[in-house]
Parts: C-alpha cells; structure tokens; sequence
C-alpha cells in the first residue's frame, strides 16, 4: 500500500466529543466560577454569619443552641467548624479566621488571649462538661449496673477515648481511668480518635466495645437513640471547664457577642443543661 | 448532599487543573526533550515531581503548613502581597493541591511527549513551520491522549485529596471543606446517610474520570511507528 490509511491520530479532537464537550464545558465552569464574588455584599435578608470554632462535644447541642437563638435573632446564623480544642487552637494560632473561639478547655481559650488574637477580657467560662462510659444498644454489658467494671467485661477489646495531647475528654478519660485504677490493664486496649468526636464514630460504628465519651456527645441525637451510658463520677477527673473567646479578629463583633451572651444566658444554659452541661458557682 | 462543598471541590479542581495544564505542560516538554545537556538538573526535577506519589499526604501537609504560616518567608510574602494568610484559605488549599498533583498531570504528559516521534516535529520545521505552529499543529494534536489524561487524571486527585486540605485548609464551610473532607465531617458527625450520598458522589467522578481515559488509552497514541 503506497497510501497510508490516514492520519487519523492527528484527530483525536474531532473523534471524541464527549471529551471535548466536558473539557468546554469545564473550562466555561471554571471561568464562571472565578468571577464568582467571594463574598456578596451583605443585605437585610442575608443572615450574618457567625464563625465558630468549636470543641467536637459540641456538635449536637450547638444545632439546638443555634435554633434557639434564632428565635431572638432571626438575622443570625452560625458557621461551625469542628475540632479537637487544642487542635483548632493550633489552627487559630496558623491563621484560622473565626468570630468564635469555644474550647471544651478554658484553659485554650486562655491561650488564644495569651497568643494575642484575644482580649483576655473576651475569655468566658460557659460550664462544665461530664464524661460517660457509652455502649451501643446490642451490647451485652449493662453498662448502668457495672459502672467502671464494665470497661473490665470480658467482651472489650477496645475503649475508644480522644487524643488526651490535644482533646481535653481524652484527658479526662485517662485521669478517669487512672483514678478507677484501670489505666495500667486497659492501656493496650485504647483505642485513640483524634476527638471526641473521632472517638465516638469509633464505638458507635462498633469498631471499638466501649467509648469514654463527652456526655453532650451520649445525650446528642445520634448517639442517644443508638446507646446507653453511665456517667462517670466527678471527682474521678479534673472538671472539664468549657470555655470560649471572641477572637480579637472578629467580623461581626456585635452579632458574636450576642451569641456569646445567649449562650451565658439562662435560656442557654437551660440548652446547655439538657447535654449534661453543669454551672457550679465559680469560687 | 452539601451542594456548597461540591461546587467548591469542583472550582478547586478545574483551577487546579488549568494551573497544571499552563505549569506542566511547558515543563513536561522540557523533561522530555532528547538531547543530553541538563541531564542532571532534569532528573532532580523530574525526582522532585514525582515526591507527592510517594510521599505521605500528612508529611507534605505538614511541611505545607510550616512553609505557608503567617511567620514564614512564603507567608510573609504572600501576606505582603494579598494582605491574608495562605493557611485556611482558598489560596492555600489551592497551592497544595498544584503541588500534590504535579505528578498527575507531569507523568502523562512526560510520557506523551516522549513517545512523540521526534521526526514529526522536525518534518514540521523543514517545511517551514514555526515553532509554535509546530506544537499547535503537531505536537499538541499527536499527545492530546496523553495530555487529556493527565488532566482528567489531575482533576480526579484533586476532587479525592483529603489529608492536605484537610492540614493545611482546616474544614471550613464554603471555604476549604470540599467534598472528602465534608465526608469525613459527616463520618464524624455519624451522619452516615449524609456521608453515603457524598461517597456515591465521589464514586460517580471517579468513575467518570476512568472511563475518559480509557476512552482515549484505546484510540492509537502517537508512537511514530510502522510508516
């Protein structure tokens, strides 16, 4: 053959149109996207938004929190993001843009006071958190009768607890565990998530027997319809003294201050107490 | 679905991937020109590029984050230059997902470049044509298999990259929360219907990207061989 069949490798632009037509129309998404304003202008309609960086005990009372807030103002809406308390604090202290700082240690949000993004007179206490030992409904251990003996039942292979380096229930889980004198035997069962949060997923999903959890966590929606608890002692850890900040750098001070005044406020606290939260007279 | 975190996972994505077209295909080029000088250089640079395959999303994420905090030269520059901080923001995530995916895009187009038949492009110059012409016509045409590929590819990594932006964009709605990181947001919150629907998402993308390669693996690449 003197003639080649063609040159058909040259047109691969012509013999694929579905390739051609998702790159267009890729090309015209990207173009439109980027001329996107980041941020519109604010109207009256629009609700402010209120950043929020919150500890992962959180996330279940902060939807009812928010809800009820909004009762008073309707112009509000809050923008959680979620994380271990020292872990967001890291991110605060690299950069992290927020309005709200809420720390399930006070101690942080002292901290972010400290790293200057804060007025020390911006840091408030907002209550105590309880730990509980959580089970999922299935599980044979009685949970309520045992007590700490049941992270001992034969069935547990794994207790699922936060990272006590950076998540204040991790750290409340192992003094927990110390003062019932269990750290030493379940040491190698310790499952660690990267929050409370992590944590909870972990017993939840059954990948671990037994989690020490936050009780806003056990008494959220999820966990409350899935499984029962017993609620450790106080005096077996330090107190969890849950504590926040207005961030120094705050868009809309106005509107983070009237959250942070509806969350100190007996309506908030009332919220606040349906998870477990506790309001002792500070000394 | 967080209809948000998809549409920002898709701007990140193609911005992604028409930064590495303009980045790499230049480069990718020079990588696989044949003759001897540079040689050294061009394997340190092509070594460099392909770090991201091998290494840990976490370790580049940390280094990322390092690099890029308000105290750093990066970011002090960048701070000088915008007036914000790269971590956190858009920005940010966007220069991590460039830099974890240069390998995607470089590899695929090295390769089509290379097995491009160097006499095509010669022919083109004998007759006359300039260079730009050269690759308009020649180049571009006889590699686009391999240059398409690299940017579904490119585009498909970025929608999945989770441990980078989760490190170095933190999970900020509307902001750095695309939809891996919404996912692993939904696991923790045990929204697990929520989670199921963006995993079906990110199955669907995967799959697609897939099927346009192979769509254009079948059709012959330009080898040069057999005339």
């Amino acid at each position: 053959m003197l003639r080649r069949p063609s040159n058909h490798r040259f047109r691969p632009l012509r013999r694929d149109p579905v390739v051609i037509s998702a790159l267009i129309v890729a090309v015209c998404v990207t173009i439109l996207g980027g001329c996107t304003k980041p941020a519109p202008p604010r109207t009256p309609q629009a609700p402010t938004k209120i950043r929020v960086a919150a500890a992962t005990d959180l996330r279940s009372c902060l939807d009812a929190l928010t809800d009820a807030f909004q009762v008073e103002h309707p112009s509000f809406d809050l923008l959680p993001t979620f994380g271990a308390s020292g872990v967001l604090l890291t991110q605060l202290k690299s950069g992290l843009e927020t309005d709200l700082y809420l720390s399930a240690d006070i101690a942080y949000a002292h901290d972010l006071a400290a790293a200057g993004l804060a007025a020390e007179a911006d840091v408030f206490e907002s209550g105590q958190g309880r730990l509980v030992i959580w089970v999922r409904n299935e599980s044979p251990i009685d949970v309520a009768k045992l007590g700490g003996e049941a992270l001992l039942d034969m069935s547990v292979r794994r207790v699922a607890i936060a990272n006590p380096v950076h998540a204040p229930y991790g750290r409340a889980a192992v003094a927990a565990l110390d003062h019932l004198g269990l750290h030493d035997r379940l040491k190698e069962k310790l499952a660690i998530g990267e929050s409370a949060a992590q944590a909870a997923q972990y017993v939840e999903s059954g990948a671990a027997e037994v989690g020490i959890l936050p009780m806003a966590l056990a008494k959220g929606i999820r966990l409350s319809e899935r499984g029962r608890f017993w609620v450790v002692p106080a005096e077996a850890h330090p107190p969890i003294r849950h504590g926040g900040a207005i961030h120094a750098r705050a868009i809309d001070r106005e509107a983070t201050v009237a959250f942070r005044d509806f969350l100190l406020s007996p309506a908030g606290r009332s919220i606040l107490a349906r998870y477990g939260f506790e309001f002792p007279a500070v000394p | 679905m967080d209809v948000t975190a998809a549409w920002l996972t898709f701007r990140l994505a193609s911005t992604t991937t028409l930064l590495l077209a303009a980045i790499g295909l230049p480069l990718a080029w020079w990588l696989a020109a044949p003759h001897g000088r540079g040689a050294g250089l061009r394997g340190l640079i092509e070594a460099v590029c392909t770090l991201p395959l091998v290494l840990p999303p976490t370790v580049a994420g940390f280094f990322l984050l390092v690099a890029t905090a308000p105290q750093s030269v990066v970011g002090r520059f960048w701070a000088g230059l915008t007036g914000s901080t790269l971590p956190f923001t858009f920005s940010g995530i966007l220069l991590a997902a460039v830099l974890m995916n240069l390998p995607y895009a470089i590899g695929p187009f090295t390769a089509a470049f290379a097995a491009l038949d160097r006499k095509l492009v010669e022919a083109s110059w004998c007759l006359g044509e300039s260079r730009a012409a050269t690759i308009l016509r020649v180049v571009l045409p006889a590699c686009w298999p391999g240059i398409v590929t690299g940017l579904v590819m490119t585009f498909a990594h970025v929608v999945g990259e989770f441990g980078v932006v989760l490190m170095v964009g933190g999970n900020i709605p509307g902001i750095t929360r695309t939809l891996s990181v919404a996912l692993y947001d939904d696991v923790q919150a045990l929204d697990h219907a929520s989670a199921a629907r963006t995993a079906t998402v990110l199955v669907a993308v995967a799959l697609v990207a897939l099927v346009i390669v192979q769509r254009l693996a079948r059709q012959p690449l330009a080898k040069g061989t057999g005339r």
